[in-house]
């Protein structure tokens, strides 16, 4: 591994401990200073630290010295964690990961990138009591001296990982007056001496004016590699008022290494490509076992009735790993779902409304591809919820609702798909005014008539936006429309229901993963094409005249009294000796992007789960086709895109009648 | 087939150590005799059944699947404008590695692997407005044949089809 490559393993990690200081922060502001919390979000800082020092990005060094500083008065109790502070820790949050964005594209951040909260931060720490610098060591320097019985016992290993146990006591005694016993109890007889482990522990008798965790941060580094017990002997009281007790406090710190070790042990990293050529290699595996089941019906199954049993293993285990190996894709919604109270919490006091947000159900999995496409929709969605949703504080008094208004964020199994819902207690979509904008608009014409619920969804048509007046949060026009067309390009469905005054009901529910697809095998002449099954509303075979031509346009269907315009497979494909009249064949109907239209088919096969294959991979993309498959017998078949194919058709209707 | 190629590649590997010395497959369509350097050969298949993709130029006969893969199939006759390849089972498609695709070319068989120097490869006479003889990287005459050696990646270079197409 070259340094490079431990850079960005660094980088990556950064962006997790970032996210994670994040969140904590987070929640640190609901229920003040929270000792584990706290701890947690400097072992964060301290450990971002560390790892910049280590690929010389000293502009990421010094800044999170300074944010260290302050956490660590904080932890210490010097400093309330006041909501200024918070927000303070949070737009440094911020700093930092524009820090490592620089880093990640090998460049110089602006050398006053975070200067100003660098300042505030150095206010913080020098704030309310004069004595305490940003240096965490002049911070304890204000309390008496003390005396710790340290007993450090490295395991056998701690050689391994290049630790000199013989530095870290220098350092120690550096803190103050160190009294230090080795105890050579576990050393073996020489014959059974192995010179590459550690036998020997020590005991140290500490008196010094510096705090508990000064000494701790020698041992920083070995922590995870040593029994580390530290005891304070002279109860001297503290300087400054500490939260918790300092028992409590170590009982803490000793869970942390406990609790931390085997969460280490329990993942790995892997590169996503490897994740990929795995799922790739287990799809093949389900189509050559497709193959050979039937290949093997032909056969007389009295005559091979091992071969037959060996079918049948060979299914179940090909099931069993293809879930399994899907499963490793799968990840926890949570990744987005964390993003949002932030994004909640900062618009909301943008807008000076009082908003909480409530999630539930972070730990329902979806595969990773769906996650990356998710969270612009996702947060699009909340935006509109706190902005249009949510009323002020005012309003929602009046109104007798309680002042704070409620966004709850929730995802589910359903089905062998995810429901994502957004549930706001705010004003609901007004449907008045909604259906004015509509008309205005010409989105719909003036004397239409909709049901509340046609109604509520005319919220995503392109173009629509009941904003008075555009804000810097929404209202641009450029809103739901995106939401449901990035939505329904992961084969995803959006709808809202609302009640007027009481709040709305955003449901999205989206596929598990976007590499297998629900399909349907339709024939047309001698070809076979796939139809995604969620955009198919129905199929009929029309009465002969059902389908009318019109002049300068194309034929048209009535369904139900709504006139959808007929494509026919065989003329936008040119595939020759398919039906071409649509009462002695199928019409399937499908709709995309909002748009309704039948495809003339010959025949309806079958509904199947098929693998997603890339055409563009080794060839150039075509029109009206998505993807490609592998059908059990081995041969290709394309996947239909239905926005594409009514392109087509618009583009050459005439052309394809010559034809 | 599959065998007859690996021995090949490895002969080419120890080959390509010498820069002069190379090594190419040569096919025929009709009487013309075809050649492709053989360290962009993959493997050599039978012809199959494969699945038609719409609206595409007539000398992409479709894709076929191997092992996973979509892979286009071009039909070279039809690319140079010599008709339609009646495609049976002892048709051949050789599947190429260019650039960062795999394709297959349709041919009626291969016939040889040919040794040849630098020097045996006659440049082929120049055409600049000729877009398929862009396609030709030089001429080998070889006993008393003439092999054409091709140049995949311009081949099949969508920029160079399109204007092809326009041609034809």
């Amino acid at each position: 591994m070259s340094l490079e490559q431990f850079k960005q393993t660094y980088i990556t990690e950064c962006y997790e401990l970032l996210a994670d200081m994040e969140q904590r922060l987070m929640t640190l502001d609901c229920d003040k200073a929270d000792m584990d919390q706290l701890n947690a979000i400097f072992r964060c800082a301290h450990s971002i630290k560390g790892g910049s020092g280590a690929f010389g990005l000293s502009y990421i060094t010094d800044f999170t010295h300074v944010l260290e500083a302050l956490l660590d008065a904080m932890r210490e109790g010097k400093l309330q964690a006041s909501r200024a502070a918070v927000d303070t820790l949070l737009t440094s949050v911020d700093v930092v990961t524009r820090m490592v964005d620089a880093a990640k594209a090998n460049t110089t951040p602006p050398a006053d990138l975070g200067a100003e909260v660098l300042e505030s931060l150095k206010s913080f720490c020098s704030g309310p009591q004069t004595s305490t610098a940003p240096e965490p060591k002049a911070i304890a320097a204000a309390s008496g001296e003390r005396t710790y019985d340290i007993t450090f016992a490295p395991h056998a290993d701690l050689f391994m990982t290049g630790n000199e146990p013989l530095l870290l006591l220098r350092e120690v005694a550096r803190l103050g007056k160190a009294d230090i016993t080795a105890c050579t109890s576990a050393v073996p007889e020489l014959k059974d001496l192995d010179p590459s482990q550690c036998h020997l522990s020590w005991t140290i008798m500490l008196q010094t004016t510096r705090s508990e965790s000064d000494i701790r941060e020698v041992f920083e580094f070995v922590e995870d590699n040593c029994k580390l017990i530290i005891k304070e002997i002279s109860e001297l009281p503290p300087a400054a008022p500490v939260d918790v007790p300092p028992t409590s406090k170590q009982a803490a710190a000793a869970g942390d290494q406990t609790e931390r070790a085997p969460v280490q042990a329990t993942s790995i990293r892997v590169d996503l490509d490897k994740v990929d050529r795995l799922v790739n290699m287990v799809g093949e595996l389900v189509i050559t076992e497709a193959m050979l089941r039937a290949q093997a019906r032909d056969l007389p199954a009295e005559k091979h009735l091992g071969l037959m049993r060996g079918i049948d293993e060979l299914s179940q285990h090909t099931r069993e790993l293809q879930e399994a190996v899907m499963a490793v894709r799968m990840q926890p919604v949570k990744s987005i779902f964390s993003r949002m109270p932030r994004i909640v919490r900062d618009l909301s006091s943008q807008l000076g409304k009082d908003i909480r947000l409530e999630t539930s159900g972070e730990n329902t999995e979806v595969d990773k591809t769906v996650i990356e496409q998710l969270g612009d929709p996702l947060t699009h969605m909340i935006r509109n919820s706190v902005d249009h949703g949510i009323e002020t504080p005012e309003v929602r008094v009046a109104a007798g609702k309680p002042a704070q208004g409620t966004v709850h964020l929730s995802a589910d199994h359903r089905g062998g798909r995810i429901v994502i819902e957004i549930r706001d207690d705010g004003l609901g979509i007004n449907r008045t005014k909604v259906l004015t904008k509509a008309r205005e608009k010409g989105l719909i014409s003036a004397d239409a008539v909709l049901s509340d619920s046609e109604c509520d969804n005319l919220i995503f048509l392109p173009g629509f936006s009941t904003a008075d007046k555009v804000s810097n949060v929404s209202g641009r026009g450029v809103g739901m429309d995106v939401v449901k067309r990035n939505i329904e390009s992961l084969e995803g469905t959006v709808k809202v229901t609302t009640q007027p005054g009481k709040g709305s009901l955003f449901t999205i529910s989206l596929p598990l993963t976007l590499a297998i697809l629900d399909g349907m095998i339709v024939r047309v002449g001698a070809e076979h094409y796939i139809i995604p099954i969620t955009s198919i509303i129905e199929t009929l075979r029309p009465k002969s005249g059902e389908v009318r031509h019109v002049e300068g346009h194309n034929d048209v269907l009535n369904v139900r009294g709504e006139f959808i315009s007929i494509i026919y497979l065989q003329r936008v494909f040119s595939i020759p000796q398919a039906e071409s009249d649509p009462s002695k064949a199928l019409v399937v109907l499908v709709e995309s992007a909002g748009k309704k239209m039948g495809l003339v088919v010959d025949e309806l096969i079958g509904q199947q789960q098929v693998v997603i294959k890339s055409l563009e991979a080794n060839a150039d993309p075509v029109k009206g086709i998505s993807g490609a498959t592998i059908l059990g017998d081995g041969r290709v078949s394309l996947i239909l895109d239905i926005n594409g194919l009514h392109q087509l058709h618009q583009e050459k209707p005439r052309l394809g009648m010559v034809a | 087939m599959t065998d007859n190629f690996d021995k090949s590649r490895e002969d080419g590997t120890a080959a390509a150590q010498d820069d002069t010395a190379r090594q190419f497959l040569t096919f025929t369509i009709g009487t013309e005799e075809f050649g492709v350097d053989i360290m962009i050969v993959r493997e050599i298949k039978g012809w199959a059944e494969i699945t038609r993709l719409p609206n595409t130029p007539d000398f992409m006969r479709g894709v076929m699947n191997l092992r996973g893969l979509i892979i286009p199939i071009f039909d070279l006759r039809m690319r140079f404008h010599l008709g339609a390849t009646e495609a049976t089972s002892k048709h051949v498609i050789i599947i190429l590695a260019v650039g960062d695709r795999n394709i297959g070319l349709l041919v009626d068989a291969v016939s040889d692997i040919l040794d040849a120097s630098n020097n045996d490869i006659k440049p082929a006479p120049s055409q600049e407005d000729n877009t398929d003889m862009q396609c030709v990287s030089g001429l080998i005459s070889h006993q008393d044949r003439m092999v054409v050696l091709l140049d995949a990646l311009k081949l099949f270079n969508s920029k160079h089809i399109e204007s092809a197409t326009a041609a034809a």
